[in-house]
């Protein structure tokens, strides 16, 4: 097991790096001048020189790179263009609120969706699977700002269930918190749902279908042991290694919901990084998000060779 | 690395997660569909039409296929059409009553300038589908080329494409997009070609297995033993063999293509005003929402849904008959 987290801790190493290079290739595609964009379209030229100098800017690419580089491991990215923040401190709060849409979010849909999966596996070609698999294919392919968008019409203005925003008033203790993040959470939870419950589903009905399965059943094991001991083990592993490559996409990808309901998370600060053309908080927070997306996949890809030997021994090749 | 997924079930409806688990977990997929049964030249081509014909009729029973097909077809005459057939001018005509809800003079109501709702909603097809279908064409394109090559040839070059490959998935699409577009300034071919770059990586990988695991059959080794050309093995002999994964690949991926084109409109970071995209409109408009102006952005974004899950439900339907 040693041997296997060691080899992909590495695996990660080399993306990450790869992944700064890429930043940096496309945030200095850029046409721009950060002395100017501080300074404003008045200053006199020498003040944006100075700027720049300051900066560092004007430096040679490769210097700039290396600079980059190094950030990524002290975490100091220096400070903002647009807020002249240091850009940790724009990214925390940001990151801490993404978490717990996305936590909230995942508590809503996983055990939902395995449940469904599972059921729908267990009665296949019934009237439950047909539409468990039909709307899953229905609602994962929808865009989560197109249904956040829908949700805020229908429950927020039509039926006044829920606020409209998610950004509870400063103060307010989590349960508030959470009622303000029940509309995005759900959108996600309609985006999710469906793909995460059909990936259990095929997993389920392969283990089922295994010998392993039949040889359990007829050793006469009661039935719950089986699916527990032997069918839920194995029928797992595709979702879990879904779930870990979903919950990367979740903190940066859900920009367009993020928007709608005015969350101010990762995705809305690369948004406005983005349209200022804000490099240092930009490069960050791409970085971040992958590092996070590397993160998830990294454990479950561990949860998955924990819960299976045969994939820790052959994934080390 | 190979873990325990077996091929798709015979209902073969949850195909194509299934194979994104497989490959998610870096399977190499195998028994999507059997290698063209080798007989004598004559009968092939007739045994081919054959399957074809089956193919078409099992199709054709499938209730999913049947509504998606209608809904695209719905909104490809919008697309076609264009200001031709819409009541109103989509783009210069404006009414001084704005910001009213449907009514007999316009159905859908009409947006913050006056315009017609359902003129926009009906010219705004064209956006999108003509966007989003060339850009998954050229990235089957782009991807089937670089996945045959890599799958075919291995050794370092497949090795360090592979892991760039790897790279590139870890970025969010939407995020890679928004970064690219921004950078590159936004008009309708860079929206096609990013979109297109974005998701050359996940067709290279998905016809990358499929070939492998085709390399290995009989067939391939004895057209390499009676001393064809490369080429020819991987055009003539596996690329026919492939044609039911690149299909589903492709009906997949242009209902992703919808989907990263409308985020990225919406996004500002696209298609470009005055134009009736319907990302765009939701963006211009989503905030009406909340006092109360609703029609202006939720039929744009119902509108967008109806694509996506026809797009979805044809794929899914073509996927399952694939694999039968």
């Amino acid at each position: 097991m040693t041997r296997y987290i060691v080899r992909r801790l590495a695996l990660s190493v080399v993306t990450l790096f790869l992944l700064v290079s890429a930043v940096f290739l496309i945030t200095n595609v850029f046409p721009s001048d950060p002395g100017r964009t501080i300074a404003g379209p008045f200053a006199p030229q020498a003040t944006v020189d100075q700027i720049n100098e300051t900066l560092g800017t004007n430096d040679p690419k490769l210097d700039q790179y290396g600079r980059l580089l190094k950030s990524v491991v002290t975490f100091d990215y220096g400070d903002s263009y647009q807020l002249r923040q240091p850009v940790t401190d724009l990214l925390r709060p940001a990151l801490g609120r993404s978490a717990k849409l996305v936590v909230f979010a995942l508590v809503l849909t996983v055990p939902l969706a395995i449940v469904a999966g599972m059921y729908a596996a267990r009665r296949r070609n019934s009237f439950a699977d047909r539409a468990i698999v039909t709307l899953g294919v229905a609602s994962s392919s929808i865009p989560e700002f197109v249904s956040g968008v829908i949700l805020q019409y229908l429950i927020a203005v039509q039926l006044g269930w829920f606020e409209p925003l998610a950004l509870a008033p400063r103060g307010s203790n989590l349960i508030t918190q959470l009622r303000y993040l029940t509309l995005p959470a759900l959108a996600l939870v309609v985006v999710y749902f469906g793909y995460i419950a059909r990936m259990t589903r095929a997993g389920t009905i392969n283990a089922l279908d295994a010998d392993y399965t039949r040889t359990a059943v007829m050793k006469g094991l009661p039935t719950g042991r089986v699916m527990r001991r032997h069918v839920m083990r194995n029928a797992l592993q595709p979702t879990v290694s879904v779930i870990g490559i979903q919950v990367g996409y979740l903190f940066s990808g859900i920009i367009g919901l993020e928007r709608i309901f005015n969350y101010p998370g990762l995705g809305l600060l690369i948004f406005n990084a983005v349209r200022a053309k804000d490099f240092p908080l930009l490069s960050a927070a791409v970085i971040v998000v992958g590092i996070i997306y590397m993160l998830c996949t990294l454990i479950a890809d561990l949860v998955i060779a924990w819960m299976n030997p045969r994939a820790r021994l052959e994934a080390v090749r | 690395m190979t873990m325990n997924v077996p091929p798709p079930d015979a209902a073969g409806a949850a195909a194509h997660v299934e194979r994104e688990a497989a490959i998610a977990a870096g399977d190499d997929i195998v028994g999507e569909a059997g290698p063209v049964v080798a007989g004598p030249h004559f009968d092939m081509a007739a045994e081919r039409r054959q399957a074809r014909r089956e193919r078409r009729r099992l199709l054709l029973k499938r209730p999913g296929f049947i509504i998606g097909s209608l809904i695209l077809l719905f909104w490809i005459v919008c697309a076609i059409g264009g200001d031709n057939i819409t009541p109103n001018d989509p783009i210069n005509e404006f009414d001084v009553s704005n910001l009213r809800p449907g009514s007999a003079g316009h159905l859908l109501g009409t947006d913050q300038l006056g315009r017609d709702v359902l003129s926009r909603l009906m010219a705004g097809a064209r956006d999108v589908l003509i966007v989003a279908p060339i850009a998954a064409t050229l990235s089957v394109v782009a991807g089937t080329t670089l996945g045959l090559l890599m799958g075919y040839f291995r050794g370092w070059v497949d090795e360090v494409i592979s892991r760039i490959v790897e790279v590139l998935l870890s970025i969010p699409v939407v995020l890679m997009g928004l970064l690219i577009v921004a950078t590159l300034g936004s008009s309708r071919l860079v929206v096609i070609l990013t979109v297109a770059v974005l998701f050359t990586p996940i067709v290279t990988r998905t016809v990358r297995a499929a070939v492998l695991s085709e390399a290995q059959l009989d067939y391939v080794t004895s057209a390499r033993l009676r001393g064809e050309r490369s080429g020819f093995v991987m055009g003539r002999e596996i690329l026919p063999n492939l044609t039911p994964t690149i299909l589903v690949e492709f009906t997949v991926r242009i209902g992703y293509a919808v989907f990263t084109v409308a985020t990225l409109s919406f996004l500002g970071a696209g298609i470009q005003p005055p134009s009736p995209d319907w990302g765009l409109a939701i963006s211009d408009s989503y905030q009406l929402i909340q006092s109360g102006q609703w029609w202006i952005s939720i039929f744009p974004a119902l509108a967008i849904a109806s694509v996506v899950i026809a797009t979805n439900l044809v794929a899914d339907s073509i996927e399952a008959v694939m694999a039968a």
